[in-house]
């Protein structure tokens, strides 16, 4: 960014690399604003989406009983434990069908999307600076997030969807009449003083699976990334101290959040497991 | 933090993903992976069945190695016992063909040996007389010679 001017403040690069490339070209100033749309989001989840179901797709075209290969083999072990998993969670041979594959997509997806935090955390941004600047933009203004599960909007987005899920499946074992019901008669019993108070306990019960589904993927993503462009900032102090610094403790960030990247995908995916193969069973 | 409509596309996305998985990925790795598990299932039992079948052929060759050594010393038994009764036919009836052959030339000896000895004692008797006869010729004196020859004769028998 150091092209004309001065160079950034550690605030200003902070900042810089927490904003997204949106439809209006600066900082989102609502918290909420359903006119904005990001486009470095929706870029690389899309892409990845793809890869995923490239890779998956791979795996699944050459599959036969016969001995497989390395590829095939990683692909079938996953498949092995995602179907472990929903097996234990959603007893229901039929929902299986459609979960057990929305929790393989789940899990691959959100790991390749995690995994956009260990590329080094200037690579892309740089590139789409230079790619802005030779477009005739101001590179301070080339914003670029490359971690979509860092972005509120994409976590958020997954887990409403497993919420709708959740209303699929309630209403599709249920009906629409037991579900509403079970609305109204669950937890605490069927009488009509406790209507009311059951249906909010269920409605704060959803807003908090959902929402503490969404924000604890976020939550990580985030804080991992915004400990990458610190340590990137150790490293831009040019001394000797901050050159062994963002060496050692990039390093070790960087190994510690294989696991981290690892553990949330699969965590996002054994709740969205869990949260579908909860609206099948009744309270 | 903030929230926009990121939040539409990317769940229209995930939905989207996840319907692809379903059609196009999940079923041919779980079918594959079922019809490999079962085709494992049908080799292990296979192996077991080979298994079983070997041992089972196993015991059967010793039994039949057992079997053909009795009946091999069998056979050598009574081969043996055949070849000595007749080894000791046969010796007996070489003695035999011996002792008759011993016996015949015997007998021809003998007779020969008299035949011999009454062809000489007759040769002996004329050279004998021819002898006297010459004697005789020159001092004639028949009566004590023939007596003489008479006595020698004698003698010779």
């Amino acid at each position: 960014m150091a092209t004309e001017g001065h160079a950034p403040t550690s605030s200003e690069y902070v900042v810089h690399h927490l904003t997204h490339l949106n439809n209006t070209g600066h900082a989102q100033t609502n918290v909420v604003d359903w006119s904005v749309i990001n486009y470095d989001s929706i870029f690389y989840s899309v892409v990845l989406g793809m890869l995923t179901v490239f890779l998956l797709w791979l795996g699944a075209r050459k599959a036969s009983s016969g001995v497989p290969g390395r590829f095939q083999g990683f692909v079938e072990m996953l498949v092995e434990m995602v179907a472990e998993q929903a097996r234990g969670v959603v007893h229901s041979a039929e929902s299986r069908k459609f979960v057990a594959p929305l929790a393989l997509t789940v899990f691959v997806w959100i790991f390749l999307l995690n995994a956009m935090d260990l590329l080094p955390v200037d690579l892309l941004p740089r590139i789409w600076e230079g790619m802005y600047a030779a477009g005739g933009g101001d590179p301070a203004h080339a914003y670029m997030r490359v971690v979509p599960t860092a972005d509120l909007s994409t976590t958020l987005g997954f887990s409403i969807g497993v919420l709708l899920l959740c209303f699929y499946y309630n209403i599709k074992i249920k009906g629409l009449g037991g579900w509403v019901h079970e609305l109204f008669t669950a937890p605490f019993g069927s009488h009509p003083l406790l209507y009311p108070v059951n249906f909010l306990m269920q409605i704060i019960e959803f807003l908090a699976k959902t929402i503490s589904h969404g924000m604890r993927l976020f939550g990580n993503m985030y804080a991992g990334e915004m400990i990458f462009i610190l340590i990137a900032l150790l490293g831009g102090t040019a001394t000797v101290f901050g050159f062994l610094g963002h060496v050692v403790a990039g390093t070790v960030w960087a190994i510690f959040h294989i696991l981290i990247i690892t553990l949330q995908a699969f965590i996002f995916m054994m709740l969205t497991l869990v949260y579908i193969g909860q609206a099948h069973e009744g309270h | 933090m903030n929230l926009n409509a990121t939040l539409i596309a990317q769940l229209v996305v995930f939905f989207i993903l996840a319907w692809f998985t379903m059609k196009f990925v999940w079923p041919p790795i779980v079918k594959a992976l079922d019809e490999r598990a079962s085709k494992i299932a049908d080799g292990l039992a296979a192996a077991d069945k080979a298994k079983t079948d070997l041992a089972l052929a196993e015991k059967k060759v010793v039994d039949e190695l057992r079997k053909a050594r009795e009946s091999a010393g069998d056979v050598r038994a009574s081969a043996e016992g055949q070849a000595s009764k007749l080894i000791d036919e046969a010796r007996a009836e070489a003695a035999r063909i011996i002792a008759a052959a011993r016996e015949a030339a015997e007998d021809e000896a003998g007779v020969a040996a008299q035949r011999a000895k009454e062809a000489l004692r007759e040769q002996v008797a004329q050279l004998a007389v021819a002898g006297a006869e010459k004697i005789l010729r020159r001092e004639i004196n028949v009566k004590t010679h023939s007596e003489l020859l008479a006595n020698l004769k004698q003698e010779l028998q």
